[in-house]
């Protein structure tokens, strides 16, 4: 029971990493319905920021968070006007495959401009207790990687849910045509999305550089590729969804590594998703909706 | 996928023929003189200088040069010079392969590198086609030097470490012997026939001296999340934890441990040799862990002394034992070149088949049938962040 409880807090900070990259995948496939392979890779240069900010300009961790939440946010709407906008008209595979070419693009950049290896985050940065509750170990990073993904998808859900951007967010989603016609501005809208995409994976990037405290220019592909695959178990497009299926994802890995054998942890993820695909195309939230005309 | 391969195979050689067809035009590293001898002495070193063990691969490097400058100033091998031609296989197997293929477009006598055994497999094609020696630093699996099929030697290549078998086997003696274990859990990287070869030959050995292995886990090159199965292995209570593998994964996987509370001595091999272990993991989280190696900067040894004082003065960094090994490489080289009186590629590689008691920086090696040295390894004990010569092993 105790190993049970340990390997839930295991997979829980896990999810919450997953969840928050895949909020990002999920709202800009929502609005624009392009899978934005280079979302990892944002990622990745939101947590080099993070690192700069701790180590040259010696800010403390909520610092380097917003500074690499700026950062990628400015990055993102730049990404969208260059890369995606022109193409926007087109076919949806020219798009992917910018998307793809942005994604190479971004990584070895960062290999040619900070080089191939590894940085370390400082420890001092963040300095690591263990608290012992009851023979569990649960560390404060733990702690502060759950939080602060949890807070920053309530403040999204907010933003969504209550504002008049969120509102023009989902009209644009849900008939791009018919919210020009009511005066939305679509440009606007789609550049505030990416804003906000790109700054919860930076978000992401820093607490990977806290939680795991090695950052490299790939470290992005492997996590990317997860997170777009808990985005479509919950329903591409849809935010819960995402949350949900970041979540699941952590659990299940956790759960197959722990229970299982550790080397069948991504043959099992992958294959539940292969499953719940067949079951529910739509995914765990989506519904049948049927082609829009 | 086996067609794939052997395209690419044919591809490569169809590459190298072109390429021999330039050398032999001249302007290449190795220009003809006219009595048909060469000005200097091409060495290939072919090392990772980028990518997942860029820091291996760089300082088998900095050695190699440090050895050939030492050699060019007294006066060369042979009266000609050394040169190096350094080249990055960027830590990718087919790369090393092609990195090869150009090397021997440039008339080398030898290649020394790379460093991963998975990397030399791929270069090993090349150098065999074209019966030129490479000398291994680093690459420690059992079927580098030998074919596992045919179990015959592979006639070209040579290394200058001990074997897999002998660093398992080594740290399961350890384990049982000076820490007393009686149970151990192997959690190790199962994406590197490296990591595979240590573990086999450390279960090997542990149950053979009476051990009882108590789970037998896991993880993939890029892995950073390793609580979920390490929690498992809490769970079995293991007097000793075996975990070859490479640096980059390692040394998050001992923080974890650490932070869920196992406190049981922890062990590897040479791949865990990097001042990232200190870095990423920190001083304390690494207490009570141990990895076997080739060598250790802190050794008395006279010869070790020179070398890391040497090695400090060009570089201003304290050399480990990849540059230790790849200073062994060129050394051993020139060591053969001398005995073969030649440059010729067959010729060394007849006098590196018969070296015996070559004095290197790592120790005392014999070549044997194999092509593997007979030499000594060193267990290394991580002591509040610096590392300290626990025990030394003879075979």
């Amino acid at each position: 029971m105790l190993e049970f409880l340990q390997q839930m807090i295991n997979g829980l900070s896990l999810g919450a990493i997953y969840a928050l990259i895949a909020l990002g995948y999920t709202m800009v496939y929502g609005i624009i319905k392009l899978i934005n392979f280079a979302h990892g890779d944002i990622m990745m240069v939101g947590a080099y920021v993070g690192f700069f900010s701790i180590t040259l300009l010696g800010t403390d961790i909520v610092v380097a968070m917003l500074a690499a939440m700026i950062f990628c946010a400015i990055l993102g709407v730049i990404m969208e006007k260059v890369a995606y906008r022109p193409l926007r008209n087109s076919t949806r595979i020219a798009a992917l495959i910018t998307a793809i070419g942005l994604s190479l693009f971004l990584e070895y950049i960062t290999v040619v401009i900070l080089g191939p290896t590894q940085k370390v985050f400082p420890a001092s940065a963040f300095p690591v207790k263990a608290y012992n509750i009851a023979g569990l170990s649960i560390l404060n990073k733990q702690v502060f990687v759950f939080v602060s993904a949890v807070l920053l998808m309530v403040i999204l859900q907010y933003i969504i849910k209550r504002t008049k951007t969120g509102k023009a967010m989902r009209a644009v989603s849900l008939d791009r045509e018919a919210a020009v016609l009511m005066g939305i501005s679509v440009d606007r809208t789609i550049s505030i999305t990416f804003a906000i995409g790109s700054a919860l994976a930076a978000a992401a990037g820093v607490m990977i550089g806290v939680y795991y405290q090695t950052i490299n220019p790939l470290m992005g592909i492997i996590p990317g590729l997860k997170a777009f695959v808990a985005a479509v178990l919950g329903g591409i497009g849809l935010v819960p969804g995402a949350m949900v299926g970041g979540f699941v994802m952590g659990l299940l890995e956790t759960l197959v590594m722990g229970y299982g054998n550790s080397l069948y942890r991504d043959a099992v993820a992958f294959g539940v998703l292969i499953i719940i695909l067949l079951i529910r195309p739509t995914g765990l939230f989506g519904k049948n909706t049927g082609e829009k005309v | 996928m086996i067609s794939r391969r052997n395209k690419k195979l044919a591809f490569l050689l169809a590459m190298m023929l072109v390429l021999s067809i330039f050398a032999g035009c001249g302007g290449q590293a190795g220009e003809e003189e006219p009595g048909g001898e060469t000005a200097t002495i091409p060495v290939g070193i072919n090392v990772e200088l980028s990518g997942a063990v860029a820091s291996y691969g760089s300082n088998a490097r900095d050695g190699a040069v440090l050895a050939i400058e030492e050699i060019n100033a007294a006066g060369g091998v042979l009266g000609k010079q050394l040169e190096g031609l350094q080249r990055d296989c960027k830590s990718i197997a087919d790369e090393a392969m092609s990195v090869s293929a150009a090397l021997v477009g440039e008339n080398i006598v030898a290649q020394i590198g790379p460093l991963t055994s998975g990397n030399v497999a791929g270069s090993t094609p090349i150098m065999m086609e074209n019966k030129i020696p490479l000398i291994a630093p680093a690459a420690t699996a059992a079927n580098v030097t030998v074919d596992e099929k045919t179990g015959e030697t592979r006639g070209y290549i040579f290394r200058v470490c001990f074997i897999d078998p002998f660093q398992g086997t080594l740290m399961a003696q350890f384990a049982a012997e000076n820490l007393e274990a009686k149970t151990a859990a192997i959690y190790g990287d199962t994406s590197s026939d490296y990591a595979k070869g240590l573990a086999a030959y450390f279960k090997e050995t542990f149950t053979e001296m009476g051990g009882t292995i108590v789970a037998e886990e896991g993880f993939v090159k890029g892995d950073r999340d390793f609580n979920a199965t390490l929690t498992k292995i809490k769970g079995s209570n293991p007097d000793f934890i075996y975990v070859p593998g490479y640096y980059e994964e390692v040394a998050p996987l001992i923080k974890q441990a650490r932070e869920l509370g196992i406190t049981a001595p922890i062990g590897g091999g040479d791949g865990w040799d990097s001042p990232d272990m200190i870095s990423v993991a920190g001083a304390e989280a690494l207490n009570n862990t141990f990895f076997t190696n080739h060598y250790s900067s802190q050794d008395t040894d006279p010869k070790v002394v020179d070398f890391v004082e040497a090695f400090k003065a060009k570089y201003n960094k304290e050399p480990d034992s990849f540059a230790a090994l790849g200073y062994d490489c060129v050394q051993l080289l020139v060591q053969a070149i001398t005995e073969a009186n030649s440059t010729d590629p067959q010729k060394i590689t007849d006098a590196l088949a018969n070296i015996k008691d070559f004095q290197g920086v790592t120790g005392k090696m014999t070549i044997d049938e194999q092509h593997n040295p007979v030499k000594a390894g060193v267990i290394i004990e991580f002591k509040d962040g610096s590392q300290t010569v626990n025990t030394r092993i003879q075979p």
